[in-house]
Formats: structure tokens, C-alpha cells, sequence
């Protein structure tokens, strides 16, 4: 099995050097492959449905090959590589994981994915550029920021309708929903603001003022807690959801590297309140966060421009996409230490972690 | 920070609509205990409750000289447009904290007509202006007003840098000691240590080539050969010939053209006795910016542009928008629009700017250049980007470009 996986690579690799005369092949195959890989590659296929069903999976999108790569967390090696929309970056399962929601921003289209047969069975109306969403947990509703056109676009992926559009500042980004549901919390980079959405009413009813470039928020699991990280301030500022005040301002400083390029972008809480991870970009390091003293505990080598970040459920692993260097780093949460790096597609961006 | 705190100066000068508190939700509240705490010199409140934020643009329009090389002109409203998206960006923000952003625009020929705008934008109480327009005429309009802040965005005068502090004066746009510096690190870097230098005989080109000259001696480079370009032939068709016959001297490594309206220089590639490349203000530039800048989110910054303007973003585009940018900025983090308070806020330790160069940007309190990192681009590509790794500086690796503070004699935030 892991021998015909890596002749699918290959195969890959090889069409992204193809001349324009291979292009209209390469279009019928984009449409016939899905169709043919279980004629063609019989072993790797049900190789790869029956880990599907032992193992978990993680779900990275690639944004400059238009591809998602999936590992499987047991074996911790690429498994599938698919064909998706121009572009891709924000990605996000439906609750019953049989669903996966892709940001093709350049395709200007949010795809539905069928998990379990790897098609493309929809694209939503998302609005201009999406580029990170948060799905309501009602899964009615998905809150999408648009890059382009300061736009936060609101669509049922279930009707593919735009319910609501809010205005918001610059290039809105991050986006976060609390654990309750009643809030959406979105970043504009160039305004430099977190846009407090009521989901209810679908209004802004506070923007706070945060450093320069707020690129993620994350909520506590208690919900009490935001935390939110300025890339090119430098900063993660821990928000008190109530009264709206800064509790705290984490800052970061690893010896060797200069602190214009300690750049936060991806934030991860562990559900048992003790660490936070942030990802410092092309500092190329993970911050350890004791999540209740705010003490920066370690800094974790890890690949080239690291972002996003994610879980595996049992919160043993935590993943990170390293863009340039285009992998994915393995962090074992327990030992506090990378113990693997895995080859993806080129500028892997983000990750969805399917049980 | 909270909005609460921000939004203090801004309510105290309207009365707040219903529509702006349904936005503002509790913030509103607080900010309108604290009505009296701050004078209102500058910023003129508005008949939809919002403060309004007056900025000037002024431009010496300038007649392009007879080029060689005349196939793609500079756009008609290189600058202007810059400025107008910052203005958009800047009132995206706003809007949620009651800011109004308004540009007031004077473009000319003539310096007197520029004299009589920015008279009446003083009468009328304007605290700051951009000026895209050549040194001499910076300094005639900065000495007219000084109590207005000027953002430089125009003219890269290495001697507004140095010697002819203006006080009330910011430059956006990168001095030209700045891109022939980050040039030269790149050719060390490259090994690339002997240099052929060809300049061309306007005043600018010469400026050019003294800044290439310190940078030669700054980094250890050696000028092999340095030679005037004088000739008056047509190079679009006698290149091939006359141009390895003009390049036939002591053995160089790199060609540097010092030709800053592109008259001669884009005839010196593929065309020098040695095969050798060609760097400079032909081949690959050294510049603020460039439409193949698109990492670090500058891919956003590009669209915006091009959908605002229909053309591509260009080095003094760049500058205006940093420049409305530090404005916009400085006002949303509860600084008083005023001239003096925004100066000194600018020059101090608390600005950052995010402007999609990979670092924040802040400003050098000596002379009150935008610190920057620089591009060097061909024209289809980005080659790379200086300060190069290695170049070290106590302070910031990006005071490895241009003229640090004991190369100058201005103190601006005295």
C-alpha cells in the first residue's frame, strides 16, 4: 500500500510540469481519474478505504497545487492526494465528518467535498475570495470571510444560500465561533480589528482594537476566553469574552531570531486548559503556552513558515503546515517535542482532522 | 486594547447616531463620560455625526523628457492612486470607530498653484499633506506650512536624508541610498564584488551614481570602470552594436546603470563585452514596490489596487499608501489628529505598520524615513528582497539601508 500511494504521487508530481498541449488531458483526466483510480490502482484503494476506517485522517489543503493531501495518523504518512478548486486554503469537516468545506479562494467558490467517495458535489455561493471560515455548530450556518471585499458572508451549506453579508474591516480573516454558538469572532488584517458578530442578528455589536495583522482567534473551551494573535505585531492578545478586556498580551522571543520575524498566526488551546500552542511563522518555531499563567514554556522547531495547526482527536499529535518548506510537522503533545515531518504539496495551509 | 478606550476622541464630537450604537454596543457608553477631556484644534466634526480626518495630496505634475526607451510611460496618476486607496483603507476601519477619512487632491504643472491650494487647506485647518514632487519643490511647500506634517512620497533625495532636515517632513519613499544599498548587498552576496557603473547625464542619474558609489565603498565593492553616457544615437536600433564597444573595459562582474527616467539603460541587457548581469535602475531594480511583490499578503494589496486604479501599483503608489496608512494608523490607536501629536507618536516607539513587506515598518526618529525592506525585481519576477541575511545592526537589521543615525545630520525628534 505505501508503494502504490507513492506512484500517485509521483503521477502528480509529473502534471505539474506538463506543457499546455498535456492540459486538455489533464482536464479529462481530473474528471475521469477519481472514476478509474479503483480500476487502475485496485490495491491502493482498498488499502487506503479500510485505514480509512482504522485510522484517523488529517486533511491538509495545499493552496499552490490545488490539492489536499491526507495522512493517516497511524502510520503518520500521506495516503491520498485529491484534485480540488483553485487555491486552496481554509478547510473545515461538518459534524458528522461526512462532509468537507474548501475555500477555493481563487475559484471564488467554497466546494463540498464527499468524504467518503472524495468528489467535489457542490460549490457553494461564498462570495468573493474565501479564505477561512467557521462552521455555526448548528451546521446551518458558515461564516466566511471574504479577503477581497471586506465581506463576511454568511451561507447554509445545506441550502447553498447566502443568508446575511456583514460588513467588516480589510481583508477579514480569522474567524472563530464560541462553544455555545451565540458569537463569531472575525479578524481584519489591514484594519487590525476583531469584529464581535451576533449570530442571532447576524450584526457587529463590538470591534476591538488589537496589534497590527490579527490573523486567527480561538475560543477557550469554557468559552470565557479569546485568544487571538497579531502576525506582524507580534503579539496574542487574551481576551476576556465578557467584558471584552485584554487580560493579557503574549509576547515571544527565541534567541537567534530576530523579533520582526516572530510572526503569530495559528493558535491551538488544549481542551484540558493546560497548553496553547502558537505558530510563529517563519520564526519557523510552535510556542508552548502554560494557557493559565500565560508563561511561555518552550519553543518547537519545526518546518519553514509554520501557520495552521491542528489536533488529532485523541490530542496526542498536534499538526502544523509548514508552507515553504511544504510539510507537515509532528508534535507529541505529551513529550513536548516534534518527532516526525511529512512531505505534502506545495504551501500546505490548512488542516481538518476527520476521526 | 478595547474599543472603549479607543473610541474616546471620536464620540466626544458627535452626537451618537443610533445606527453607530448599534455597532459600537457598550463602547459608545463609556466614551461619552469623557466629553471634555480633549481639545478639538484639528478635526471638524461632522453633519453625520462623524469626525472628519482631512488629508492633502498635493502633485508637481512633470512633462516627461524625450526617452529613448519611451514604449511603456509612467502612469498618468502614478502616487495619486496610492494615496486614494489609503484613503479606502483607512475608512474601511473607520467606519467602526466614527472616522471619516477625506482626501483633498492639487496636481500641477505650476508650484504657484500647489502655494495656493495649500494656502487654503492651511486656513482651513488641514494638519497633513502629501507631496509627491521633486526635492526643491518639498522644500518650498514645507517651509510655507510649518506646522502641517508633510509625508515626503515623491522624491528620494538622498540629501533630504541628511543634510536639509526638514522637520515637519516624513519620507515614505525609499531615499535612493536605500535601494542602491540593498542592491549592493545582493551583488556581495552574490560575489558579485567588481562592478562597470554607467550613468547618464540628467541631474537624477548622477544622484544615482553617487549613491551607488557610497554603497560600493559601504560593502567592499570595487567600481572597475565608471562611464558617462552621452551618445545621442537611437538604441532601439544600433544597440547591438554600439553597447559592447561602450562595455569594453576592465573585466566586471556586474553592470550598474544609474539611468533614472529609462532613456538608455533598458539597451545595455543582453548587449554588454562581457556577459554580465545588469542591475540598477534597468534589469534588475532595487524598489519600494512592484506588481510581483505578492507574498506576506501583498496578493490582497495588488487586487485592491488594481481593481481601484486598472493599472499596476508603483513605488510612489506605495508610498502615498504607507503614508495615508501611518495617518490612518496612528488616529485609530487614539492619537489626536494633529499635526504635532501624530509626528511624535510616528518618530516614537509605539507605531508598527503592517504594509505587507514581511515586517513591520516603523520610522527612523533621525530623519523620518519609513524604514523598509527592499525589493529587487525583474519584471516579471521578485529576485529577492534586502536587508540580506547576514547584514547585521544592533538596532534593526533594516538600518542596514540608507543612511543610519550617525550618517546624518538631522534630528527630527528634537
Amino acid at each position: 500500500m505505501k508503494l502504490s500511494s507513492k506512484r500517485f504521487v509521483a503521477t502528480k508530481h509529473f502534471t505539474q510540469q506538463e506543457n499546455v498541449a498535456q492540459k486538455a488531458l489533464r482536464a479529462t483526466r481530473r474528471l475521469l481519474l477519481p472514476a478509474l483510480l479503483p480500476i487502475l490502482l485496485p490495491a491502493a484503494f482498498a488499502g487506503a478505504s479500510q485505514s480509512a476506517i482504522a485510522a484517523s485522517l488529517a486533511y491538509v489543503s495545499n493552496e499552490k497545487d490545488d490539492t489536499l493531501s491526507i495522512i493517516d495518523l497511524d502510520s503518520l504518512e500521506v495516503v491520498n492526494t485529491i484534485e480540488v478548486g483553485q487555491r486552496p486554503r481554509g478547510i473545515t469537516f461538518n459534524e458528522d465528518y461526512t462532509k468537507l468545506y474548501i475555500c477555493a479562494s481563487d475559484d471564488d467558490t467554497v466546494q463540498v467535498m464527499d468524504v467518503a467517495s472524495g468528489q467535489i458535489i457542490a460549490n457553494l455561493p461564498s462570495g468573493e475570495d474565501p479564505e477561512q471560515f467557521a462552521l455555526h455548530p448548528d451546521g446551518h450556518r458558515l461564516y466566511i470571510s471574504n479577503e477581497d471585499s471586506s465581506l463576511v458572508t454568511v451561507v447554509d451549506p445545506q441550502k447553498s444560500i447566502v443568508t446575511a453579508q456583514i460588513d467588516v474591516g480589510v481583508e477579514p480573516e480569522g474567524m472563530g465561533v464560541s462553544p455555545d454558538g451565540k458569537i463569531v469572532v472575525n479578524t481584519s488584517e489591514t484594519t487590525s480589528m476583531l469584529h464581535w458578530i451576533n449570530t442571532e442578528t447576524n450584526e457587529l455589536f463590538h470591534n476591538t482594537k488589537v496589534d497590527q495583522r490579527p490573523r486567527h482567534v480561538e475560543f477557550s473551551k469554557d468559552g470565557k476566553q479569546l485568544w487571538a494573535s497579531a502576525e506582524i505585531g507580534g503579539t496574542v492578545s487574551v481576551i476576556d469574552v465578557d467584558s471584552k478586556e485584554e487580560l493579557h498580551k503574549l509576547r515571544f522571543e527565541i534567541r537567534g531570531v530576530h523579533r520582526d520575524k516572530v510572526q503569530p498566526v495559528g493558535v491551538k488551546l488544549s481542551s484540558d486548559g493546560r497548553y496553547a500552542f502558537v505558530a510563529l511563522g517563519p520564526a519557523n518555531h510552535v510556542a508552548v503556552v502554560d494557557a493559565k499563567t500565560y508563561e511561555v514554556l518552550d519553543y518547537l522547531l519545526v518546518g519553514r513558515r509554520v501557520w495552521h495547526m491542528a489536533f488529532s482527536p485523541d490530542e496526542k499529535y498536534l499538526l502544523t503546515t509548514n508552507g515553504i518548506s511544504g510539510d507537515v510537522s509532528v508534535v507529541d503533545v505529551d513529550k513536548l517535542k516534534v518527532i516526525k515531518s511529512i512531505k505534502v504539496g506545495r504551501y500546505p495551509w490548512g488542516l481538518a482532522i476527520k476521526p | 486594547m478595547t474599543l472603549s478606550t479607543l473610541q474616546a476622541p471620536v464620540e466626544r464630537l458627535r452626537t451618537a447616531r443610533s445606527g453607530w450604537r448599534r455597532l459600537l454596543g457598550t463602547a459608545g457608553i463609556a466614551c461619552c463620560l469623557l466629553p471634555s477631556l480633549f481639545s478639538v484644534a484639528s478635526s471638524q466634526a461632522q453633519d453625520n455625526g462623524k469626525q472628519a480626518i482631512v488629508i492633502g495630496y498635493l502633485e508637481l505634475q512633470q512633462e516627461q523628457p524625450p526617452l529613448l526607451s519611451n514604449v511603456l510611460p509612467p502612469p498618468e496618476d502614478n502616487g495619486l492612486q496610492g494615496a486614494r486607496l489609503g484613503m479606502a483603507d483607512n475608512n474601511a476601519g473607520g467606519k467602526f470607530l466614527g472616522l471619516d477619512y477625506q482626501l483633498k487632491e492639487a496636481r500641477s504643472y505650476e508650484l504657484p498653484d500647489l502655494q495656493a491650494a495649500l494656502t487654503q487647506w492651511q486656513a482651513d485647518g488641514i494638519q497633513s499633506v502629501l507631496v509627491n514632487a521633486p526635492a526643491a519643490t518639498l522644500q518650498a511647500l514645507s517651509s510655507q506650512a510649518p506646522d502641517i506634517l508633510f509625508f515626503n512620497v515623491g522624491s528620494n533625495s538622498d540629501q533630504l536624508r541628511t543634510e536639509s532636515c526638514l522637520t515637519n517632513v516624513l519620507h515614505t519613499l525609499p531615499s535612493r541610498a536605500m535601494l542602491t544599498d540593498a542592491l549592493a548587498q545582493w551583488l556581495m552576496k552574490k560575489r558579485l564584488k567588481k562592478w562597470l557603473l554607467i550613468s547618464g547625464s540628467r541631474e537624477g542619474d548622477q544622484r544615482y551614481a553617487d549613491a551607488v558609489r557610497r554603497s560600493a565603498k559601504r560593502f567592499g565593492a570595487k567600481l572597475e570602470a565608471e562611464k558617462e553616457w552621452t551618445f545621442d544615437s537611437d538604441l532601439r536600433r544600433s544597440a547591438q552594436t554600439e553597447v559592447p564597444l561602450f562595455t569594453q573595459t576592465k573585466e566586471y562582474d556586474a553592470v550598474v546603470v544609474a539611468d533614472e527616467p529609462g532613456d538608455f539603460g533598458e539597451f545595455i541587457l543582453y548587449n554588454t563585452w562581457y556577459p554580465r548581469p545588469v542591475v540598477g535602475t534597468q534589469g534588475l531594480t532595487p524598489t519600494g514596490w512592484h506588481r510581483v511583490i505578492e507574498q506576506w499578503g501583498a496578493a490582497q494589496l495588488q487586487s485592491r489596487f488594481d481593481r481601484q486604479a486598472d493599472r499596476w501599483m508603483t513605488d510612489k503608489d506605495y508610498a502615498a499608501w504607507a503614508a495615508m496608512r501611518s495617518i490612518g494608523e496612528s488616529v485609530s490607536h487614539n492619537i489626536d489628529y494633529q499635526a504635532a501629536a501624530l509626528k511624535s507618536h510616528l518618530l516614537g516607539p509605539k507605531f508598527e505598520l503592517a504594509g505587507f513587506k514581511g515586517r513591520k515598518l516603523t520610522y527612523r526618529n533621525w530623519n523620518g524615513q519609513l524604514r523598509q525592506p527592499i525589493a529587487l525585481i525583474h519584471p516579471r519576477a521578485l529576485v529577492s528582497q534586502s536587508p540580506q541575511e547576514g547584514y547585521l545592526h544592533p538596532t534593526t537589521e533594516l538600518d542596514t539601508l540608507g543612511f543610519d543615525q550617525r550618517e546624518s545630520q538631522c534630528n527630527l525628534s528634537q
